[in-house]
């Protein structure tokens, strides 16, 4: 543990310009680590969501579980996997998948479950098949439901991350545990300011990103 | 050390066993027991004391309809901001007011609270805010008719239909504060996660996953004592809607 140094100010630009390298790989470290969560938890979603919604008994064991995940705290999760899988970044994203699961499986059944049903019953007139009718009718009329998902997931996620610090991995809360345990505040602000810049600029991404997938919701807006 | 091999694993599983069997884990000031009851009361005392706090200012602002944005953007920031940054930036500031004598300690208790504290803020505020904004208006306007005082349509139509919303906010702060607790242990407070946080320094795996077993056991109890409070007090139907509308942030 780094000492304190004596009557630190609240924050030292001179630190931050002489880690700029340091701070850059951490937050690439923090996208990916956020990407693969969000990338691998949509996946997994998608398939359980499929699931539910064509056996809908399954759909509340399937919450019921997730919902308990998302309940376990992060750092008691993490305690949880690392006698198994070690402070690796394996147990990290077990974590951070898991815990985007309960929020993208909810927001995919209910952005599905709310497709007019004449829209379906055209789909199924025109000759379309479950599987047809699910990638090309259902998915995108849901997409603005399940988008609103996957925008609460990865905020969630990206703060989430942070506390993979405490099992060796974190990125941008590497500076936010060092920072605590040195005494330094420079490093907590740098970790917690880059940590909200990102998801809100995550956020932002994602709702641009829907902005382009839907263009006939710009359409609709705009009449 | 990694147990990956089933052996090793049921070996591992024998000890956690073992350290829960152990009667001296249970006693004494660093025991599960009164670990377990400290994690409760600051959970409790934070909660309780953020609503108080919370809801007076969300109810005028839902009854008078100001303030929408501040109260919609709170709950939003709440989940923006990581509990583990809230809890880390809480440590200057008791640091700072200890220096300045006007805490006995910067450590433990003061950060640990503050940071609660403040966590438990938006889902309440929000919800609150909300809940009273969604009244149906036609409801409001019937009272006004039967001359209700603007008070009267506050405590007497607005709180008790926006109250399953209010609860279900406060299980879910409840929830994320219970979680955050564990962090405590980061800012040499004690509770729960004391195990967690021990555990790694002395790399005792078998600490690590008791620790671990307890703080999701409480997580989960809060959450169901929760659920068995609404259970009785709200209507199926009314609860939920609630627990559909609820706004808040992924425990840490």
């Amino acid at each position: 543990m780094i000492l304190a140094q004596q009557e630190p100010p609240w924050f030292r630009w001179s630190w931050v310009f002489d880690h700029l390298d340091d701070i850059w790989a951490r937050t690439q470290e923090h996208i990916a680590l956020t990407a693969i969560a969000v990338g691998l938890g949509l996946v997994i979603s998608l398939v359980l969501s499929a699931v539910a919604i064509r056996f809908r008994r399954s759909y509340t064991p399937i919450t019921w579980v997730a919902g308990v995940m998302y309940t376990i705290p992060s750092l008691a999760l993490f305690a949880l996997l690392v006698p198994v899988t070690g402070l690796t970044t394996l147990t990290a994203e077990i974590g951070l998948v898991s815990y985007t699961l309960l929020i993208l499986i909810r927001n995919i059944v209910a952005g599905i479950d709310g497709v007019p049903a004449e829209v379906k019953e055209a789909a199924i007139g025109m000759g379309y098949t479950r599987r047809r009718m699910f990638f090309e009718i259902e998915l995108p009329l849901a997409l603005p439901v399940i988008v609103a998902g996957i925008r609460i997931a990865a905020v969630t996620i990206v703060g989430l991350v942070t506390v993979t610090a405490l099992i060796g991995q974190g990125g941008l809360g590497f500076f936010i545990l060092r920072g605590l345990n040195s005494f330094f505040n420079t490093q907590i602000v740098v970790g917690t300011v880059l940590s909200v810049a990102l998801a809100v600029t995550i956020d932002l991404a994602l709702v641009l990103a829907e902005r382009a997938l839907t263009p006939w919701a710009q359409r609709r807006a705009s009449t | 050390m990694g147990a990956a091999a089933g052996v090793d694993l049921m070996e591992f599983l024998a000890d956690v066993a073992d350290w829960f069997l152990t009667a001296d884990n249970w006693s004494g000031g660093d025991g599960i027991l009164s670990r377990t009851f400290e994690h409760i009361r600051l959970s409790a005392f934070s909660v309780a004391l953020a609503a108080l706090v919370a809801i007076p200012p969300a109810l005028w602002l839902g009854h008078t309809g100001r303030g929408g944005f501040l109260a919609v953007s709170i709950v939003n920031i709440g989940r923006a901001v990581p509990s583990f940054a809230i809890v880390a930036l809480a440590l200057p500031f008791t640091i700072e007011l200890a220096q300045a004598g006007i805490l006995s300690s910067g450590l433990g208790f003061a950060p640990t609270f503050l940071a609660l504290f403040a966590l438990a803020i938006p889902p309440i505020f929000t919800n609150t805010y909300t809940g009273v904004r969604e009244v149906d208006r036609g409801m409001i306007e019937a009272g006004r008719g039967m001359g209700l005082t603007e008070r009267q349509i506050l405590t007497q139509i607005e709180l008790p239909v926006a109250a399953p919303l209010m609860l279900a906010a406060t299980r879910v702060a409840a929830v994320q504060v219970v979680a955050t607790a564990t962090l405590g242990a980061l800012v040499a407070w004690g509770g729960l996660g004391r195990y967690i946080i021990d555990g790694f320094a002395q790399q005792d795996n078998v600490e690590v996953m008791a620790g671990a077993i307890l703080v999701a056991g409480l997580s989960i109890a809060t959450e169901l004592a929760f659920v068995a409070v609404e259970r009785l007090t709200v209507p199926e139907g009314i609860r939920r809607s609630a627990a559909d509308q609820v706004a808040g942030a992924k425990a840490v």
